[in-house]
């Protein structure tokens, strides 16, 4: 709390330097890209349309987001009661998530102001992307009710508060079905482009994997976050939070290891129906074999025995593999593993203002994160709202 | 490919939904609009000239180029198409002989691109042309990642209203009765405008009559589910840079598997997680009820035990009372009978 701080310790602490710098450029590098076109400050081709603002930004950012659909699925709808001081910060970071994959795709879109245009004006509804874009507006919506009741309590209007906690039965569901559609609807935008990505990463299966895989990355955030906010934000945490914090990772780090291990068994039978065996003996058939078994598989053995041993330790490194191995997973689906038959001096690599803008992004994110888990009842109980939920 | 479109309807999650799937994606087969144009290109009568090209960029109102057109040396390099290069001509070196290919839009009759806009900005129409529209456009770029041809192409530079841009195959030149610009120029009758079913017919003849040049291959009669461009040639097509491939599946059918199940997802799932939710209460509930249950079976049998002891206890009470009275008249009983005793006995005659 404030209190505990001494009025001596200054705001420019060295994170807080960092970050200032990097949104010092990220808005030079805005204002750039807004005036000057896409093309000034990325390295995309006719070849390669979607860069890393596609692939990381979006791809990897909705699926990280997941520990919104997956925690509070768990505690409303599987009565994991245990879970439920992990329900706010999992529905903030998942609210915050979505939120800026849609402010990070007003920079790869050529003409970001029609982006309400296939839901209103022009539907095409034979594109899985007309499935992203109506299940993320939906969802967004969602998580920004589910998210509200920490608002109304700060703001003490109960009455609000009241109306949006009521609705919370039937905008998890909601939610559980919107982001069924949209995790899978990501993978299966690239079912579209079958002479386009290698064959060890194409499958009829993309959809599937898309939405299995999802749900360890959403845990693997949840215990990730959970850790860097027992570090961090320790003060800001109550007795219950605290208390059932252990219970989580490690309930947690159990329904990711078992996850994993269906994902791992999942993507072998993709393998195997195309009959893609003959792949793995090539160059892209070893990196296949670094995201299945180096990230997928290893870090469901890590899960396995930190739930074993309740090891929180073990369960916090093994979601650092997962989440590192989602984010291989989508940059080799949308950027690696893509336009694999185009000779090399074709292929995509990011430029630095590309990754900078990124960067900011991901800064201005967390930056928000940090000032919601401050001043926002989200890691504890508001006095007046005690028990309420 | 049929393989691969089989897997695609299990692999969509339910084998209740196959059925379903089947008839989305499988039973009707599009032949193209009936009577749509398209272009025959001969590779065996293509000297490079860039004719093509030249009429292109005027008929489309292109920007002028840095190259000119009678610049032949630019062969010697790969080129695509570009947002102001709607066709070139690339040459290839078979058997140390030059072939040359024409690039543009191949305009399928189940455009990738049109499958993939979630604004529908492209049209596939009865003369057979795919257009964009670029008042629908939003500039997410879907269409490019999805053309197994790589045609479709970006205005990056445009800050404000970047474009789509692609061969058009002339369409309002079509609508006003004209050849395509390119097929007018073109000087060694390398491209051929008719009638899609026409134009088959004609190159079928060319390969019959010819079979020594020609390669027994129509591409684009089935390619990607057939295009209105075809193209025949004497070098197999992997020479000259044609992928061979992409299969005979049309695009929309390796989406409409998976996109069948979004309203099986819609339908079901809220019924699945309902059931989850009420499942999970009725648990809580009869756990709650056994608690209950269990409490009150406790608290009775506790009370019994008690009661018992009580009973037990009064009865030890009452038995106790009982025997002392007992005791007690048996006491005074005997100490009556005594007294009466000391009374009848005589008095010690020693006392006397």
């Amino acid at each position: 709390m404030s209190h505990h701080t001494t009025p001596s310790k200054t705001f420019w602490t060295p994170a807080n330097i960092l970050t200032a710098v990097i949104l010092v450029i990220g808005l030079v590098l805005t204002v750039k890209r807004f005036t000057m076109g896409i093309g000034s400050v990325t390295n995309l081709t006719d070849d390669n349309p979607w860069g890393i603002w596609i692939g990381f930004d979006l791809l990897c950012g909705v699926a990280l987001a997941a520990g919104g659909y997956t925690t509070s699925a768990a505690v409303y709808l599987f009565g994991m009661k245990k879970y439920h001081s992990a329900v706010r910060p999992a529905i903030t970071t998942a609210f915050l998530g979505y939120a800026f994959v849609v402010f990070a795709l007003l920079y790869d879109l050529g003409r970001y102001y029609r982006l309400p245009y296939p839901l209103t004006i022009y539907p095409g509804p034979t594109s899985f992307l007309f499935e992203v874009g109506l299940c993320v507006a939906l969802y967004l919506t969602v998580l920004a009710i589910e998210f509200s009741p920490a608002l109304w309590e700060t703001l003490r209007w109960k009455k609000l508060r009241f109306w949006a906690h009521s609705l919370t039965l039937v905008l998890t569901i909601f939610g559980v079905v919107l982001s069924t559609l949209h995790q899978s609807s990501l993978g299966g935008l690239y079912l579209l482009a079958p002479s386009k990505l290698h064959p060890l990463w194409y499958s009829p299966y993309l959809a599937l994997f898309f939405f299995v895989s999802s749900i360890p990355a959403g845990l693997s955030m949840v215990i990730f976050e959970g850790g860097l906010s027992h570090t961090f934000l320790h003060h800001k945490m109550d007795e219950t939070h605290i208390k059932e914090a252990p219970g989580v990772t490690l309930g947690f780090a159990k329904a990711a290891a078992v996850v994993l291990f269906t994902y791992f068994n999942l993507k072998w039978i993709g393998v195997a129906l195309d009959n893609n065996w003959h792949y793995l003996s090539t160059g892209w058939g070893a990196w296949f074999l670094v995201e299945m078994l180096g990230f997928v598989l290893v870090p469901c053995l890590m899960y396995a025995v930190a739930a074993r041993e309740k090891s929180q330790k073990l369960a916090f490194w093994a979601s650092i593999v997962t989440v590192l191995g989602i984010v291989l997973n989508r940059l080799n689906i949308s950027l690696v593993a893509f336009n694999w038959q185009l000779p090399a001096e074709l292929r995509y690599v990011p430029s630095w203002e590309e990754i900078m803008i990124t960067v900011f992004i991901v800064t201005l994110e967390i930056t928000v994160l940090r000032i919601c888990l401050n001043k926002l009842p989200i890691l504890h109980e508001h006095p007046e709202f005690k028990g309420a939920h | 490919m049929k393989r691969r479109k089989f897997i695609g309807m299990l692999a969509g999650a339910g084998a209740c939904m196959a059925a379903s799937t089947a008839t989305a994606g499988g039973t009707h087969h599009f032949k193209g609009y009936p009577e749509s144009f398209g272009v025959l290109f001969d590779s065996t009568k293509c000297i490079g000239c860039r004719k093509c090209e030249a009429a292109c960029n005027k008929v489309n109102e292109l920007p002028a180029q840095p190259v000119p057109f009678d610049d032949l040396a630019v062969l010697d390099s790969r080129r695509r198409t570009h947002h102001d290069t709607f066709t070139v001509v690339n040459k290839y070196s078979v058997n140390d002989k030059p072939v040359y290919r024409k690039q543009q839009c191949n305009h399928c009759l189940e455009p990738a691109c049109a499958s993939a806009c979630f604004v529908g900005a492209f049209v596939k129409d009865k003369t057979g042309a795919v257009s964009h529209d670029a008042s629908k456009c939003v500039g997410c770029r879907y269409c490019m990642i999805a053309c197994p041809f790589e045609i479709p192409t970006y205005e990056y530079h445009d800050p404000i209203t970047p474009r789509v841009r692609k061969c058009t195959m002339c369409q309002p030149r079509i609508e006003e009765g004209k050849l395509p610009g390119c097929v007018e120029d073109c000087p060694k009758g390398a491209l051929v405008f008719g009638r899609r079913e026409d134009l088959l017919n004609i190159a079928r003849e060319r390969i019959r009559k010819h079979p020594s040049i020609y390669i027994d291959h129509i591409y684009g009669e089935r390619e990607m589910g057939g295009t209105s461009w075809m193209y025949i040639s004497g070098v197999p097509f992997e020479k000259i840079g044609m992928r061979e491939d992409l299969g005979v599946t049309p695009a929309p059918e390796l989406t409409s598997g998976a996109l069948s199940l979004v309203p099986a997802v819609v339908g079901l799932w809220p019924m699945f997680l309902t059931g989850a939710y009420a499942l999970t209460k009725r648990r809580e509930k009869i756990a709650e009820e056994e608690q209950h249950h269990a409490v009150a079976e406790a608290v009775a049998e506790a009370q019994s035990e008690a009661a018992k002891k009580a009973k037990a206890a009064m009865e030890k009470a009452e038995r106790d009372k009982q025997a002392a009275i007992d005791r007690e008249v048996k006491k005074a009983l005997k100490e009556a009978e005594e007294a009466r005793l000391k009374a009848e006995t005589p008095a010690d005659p020693s006392e006397q």
